[in-house]
């Protein structure tokens, strides 16, 4: 067993991922004492989002701490609820400049995010609360493309992995569309031709 | 003898099994991990090598597409979960084997054959199906032979889903847009040396009922070098139609409608076409009636409105000269074991909800489940929704979890007695790292292996170092 391990820490890759432990001080639900534990290891707090327009920002880049480190004034507040599947609420305090999926996946809200915010999938997609919608810039083609493959397209259908935290956008609202399978509302199935 | 590396010595959880390596299976793992801290899994795969057709179909130039590897390779490392490649389920070990072994087993095994057209001709040499052409130029060890020839100028591809378009921007794209990503280095040379110049790209019904995405048909509309060429005529009426569509399937029909009044470059030197309204009928043999010359057409019209516009033939044929078929008409599943209850008219496994029907504790997600239709987003939703279904099977009491099951150690032992050469992740890791290093002295991603006996002495190398 612990030769298995060994072995496995011995063979380089290059993996995006990192599976290593959450650094707690920087989380703003340590912080807060809202953390309820150690996640499953699936919310790998450490993966790095390689974006469409380039390696998206660490956590680090989301503490008060990190922005003292590097002499910057510190980044206002934003905060954000999201709505998970079953409705619960789900507030959270970030930053301007935080990235709305990375932002997720660092407080265990289950949007998956494929093909880490590259725009080659729809598993992000998020419901943006209407005043804040209008906020947001228009989506690119790219991002277009890839909704008009989301199941339950809405008009304030967005991907949250291009949804970059503004001043403006305190107080959104990001919800998880409910349905998970593509099916039409009527309940109708498309049949094979 | 290596093990798979468990932190869990408890044997009060429960066990489950997944038979393919693909999308479906690592998604379905991913679920099932979360849902129960308690649960542990097994995913058997056939190839040495994971991924499925994240591997094997996504097309080179969508490197993002590939990136879900990521989550897969986690869940593939998390301590209840382990990989078990080079595993033939069905041959080196039966569903009731394994039925034994787990409390369930979810079969994810996916579409490996494909629909034929039933046409004469077929089987005439020039004529391939799209699996086998996707899976010569992504490394699919079986594909490895295939040899295409790619002297002539024109190809046609019957079917408009993206897997037809990704065919077509492979065979059109400029080389510099293809020689940095995972293509196989044959395949490579061989498009390289391509003397394709045009492809059209074949539906039996019309424009609003095409099944590829917007994503594949830009990519089309954008390649450089090439133009567009449609007929104005299968076009008609599509005008009228666009205010009254849901939006996908509105901007994608105005995407084509650009495409028709703008044409592209004249001076280029390819060019793509979609062509409607065209069943294959024959495909044609050359003089010397050794390859494929041609393909025979029927023209149609069509019937019905909505979701059910069928095409009906009008008895009026088109013959069109190529050199190259690539038919694209969809994948298709096969029964792996006779004690899985299979449906040959549609190809999948019967099953309500992911239950296989008549039978406890057997299950399925992905294609097998549902038809080989949807990108990975869709097996990803098709995963979740099976691995809940199981979860609350497991707590409705419908799976006796109170019997204790022995999992892998068992069916490891098993292949063991059989001369069975597993490929463990952490082999897997080896091979991803030979096939990264082989492609950075090429100026590629990977250079993949295509021998599965290759890919095994790796793995050979790879334990005798460390054992």
């Amino acid at each position: 067993m612990a030769a298995s391990a060994a072995v496995r820490s011995a063979v380089s890759l290059t993996q995006r991922v990192v599976r290593v432990s959450p650094d707690c001080s920087i989380c703003p639900l340590y912080r807060l004492n809202a953390c309820t534990g150690p996640t499953d290891g699936f919310t790998a707090p450490n993966r790095r989002l390689r974006t469409s327009i380039g390696v998206c920002q660490s956590e680090d880049s989301s503490s008060p701490e990190e922005d003292k480190r590097q002499h910057l004034a510190p980044r206002e507040k934003v905060n954000v609820v999201f709505i998970d599947r079953s409705g619960q609420r789900i507030p959270v305090e970030a930053r301007v400049g935080d990235n709305a999926l990375h932002l997720a996946h660092k407080h265990g809200i289950e949007l998956e995010g494929a093909c880490e915010a590259s725009l080659a999938c729809s598993t992000c997609h998020v419901y943006v609360s209407s005043e804040h919608y209008e906020k947001l810039p228009e989506p690119e083609e790219r991002e277009d493309d890839m909704l008009d493959m989301a199941p339950m397209l809405q008009e304030n259908s967005r991907l949250s992995c291009q949804i970059v935290l503004t001043p403006e956008l305190d107080g959104m609202e990001l919800t998880l569309p409910k349905v998970t399978r593509n099916f039409y509302v009527d309940g109708h199935v498309p049949k094979p031709h | 003898m290596l093990t798979g590396v468990r932190g869990l010595s408890s044997s009060s959880g429960p066990r489950v099994c997944i038979v393919g390596g693909g999308p479906a299976g690592f998604y379905t793992a991913q679920q099932l991990l979360k849902a129960r801290q308690d649960a542990a899994v097994d995913i058997y795969e056939r190839l040495p090598v994971p991924f499925g057709l994240v591997r094997f179909g996504v097309a080179p130039d969508h490197p993002e597409v590939k990136n879900v590897i990521n989550t897969f390779t986690q869940t593939a490392q998390h301590e209840r979960c382990s990989f078990h490649g080079n595993v033939n389920v069905g041959k080196d070990v039966t569903i009731d084997e394994l039925r034994q072994a787990y409390h369930a087993v979810v079969l994810s095994y996916g579409a490996e054959g494909n629909r034929s057209m039933g046409i004469p001709g077929e089987d005439l040499p020039g004529v391939f199906s799209a699996k086998d052409f996707v899976g010569w130029y992504n490394g699919l060890p079986s594909n490895k032979e295939l040899h295409p020839d790619l002297s002539f100028e024109t190809a046609v591809i019957l079917g408009q889903g993206n897997v037809a378009l990704d065919v077509a921007r492979i065979l059109l794209a400029p080389v510099e847009m293809l020689k940095e990503t995972d293509i196989t280095q044959n395949a490579l040379e061989a498009l390289a040396g391509s003397k394709v110049r045009r492809v059209l790209i074949v539906g039996r019904r019309g424009p609003l009922q095409i099944a590829c995405t917007i994503k594949e048909l830009r990519e089309m509309v954008n390649l450089p070098n090439t133009r567009a060429d449609m007929l104005p005529a299968d076009f008609e009426g599509i005008a009228e139609a666009l205010k009254d569509l849901p939006r996908p399937r509105k901007r994608l029909t105005e995407l084509m409608m650009k495409a028709v009044k703008e044409g592209g470059d004249d001076k280029a030197e390819k060019c793509w076409g979609l062509r409607f309204f065209r069943s294959p009928v024959e495909v044609l043999a050359g003089a010397d009636e050794k390859r494929a010359a041609g393909i025979r057409l029927a023209l149609n019209k069509l019937e019905g409105s909505g979701e059910s516009v069928r095409a009906e033939v009008t008895g009026q044929l088109e013959d069109v000269d190529c050199g190259l078929i690539i038919s694209s008409i969809g994948y298709k599943s096969i029964p792996i074991d006779p004690a899985v209850p299979f449906d040959p008219r549609r190809a999948i496994v019967p099953n309500e909800m992911g239950r296989v029907q008549d039978t406890a504790g057997l299950y399925c997600s992905g294609w097998v489940k549902r038809g080989p239709t949807g990108v990975i987003a869709t097996t990803m939703n098709d995963s979740f929704d099976t691995a809940r279904v199981l979860i609350q099977d497991m707590e409705a009491g419908k799976l006796d979890l109170s019997v204790n099951k022995p999992g892998a150690q068992a069916i490891t032992a098993l292949l063991q007695t059989r001369g069975v050469r597993m490929v463990l992740f952490s082999q897997w890791e080896k091979i991803n790292a030979e096939e990264e290093k082989r492609g950075k002295s090429l100026g590629k991603a990977r250079e993949k292996l295509l021998d599965v006996d290759e890919m095994l002495k790796i793995r050979n190398v790879f334990i005798s170092i460390f054992f």
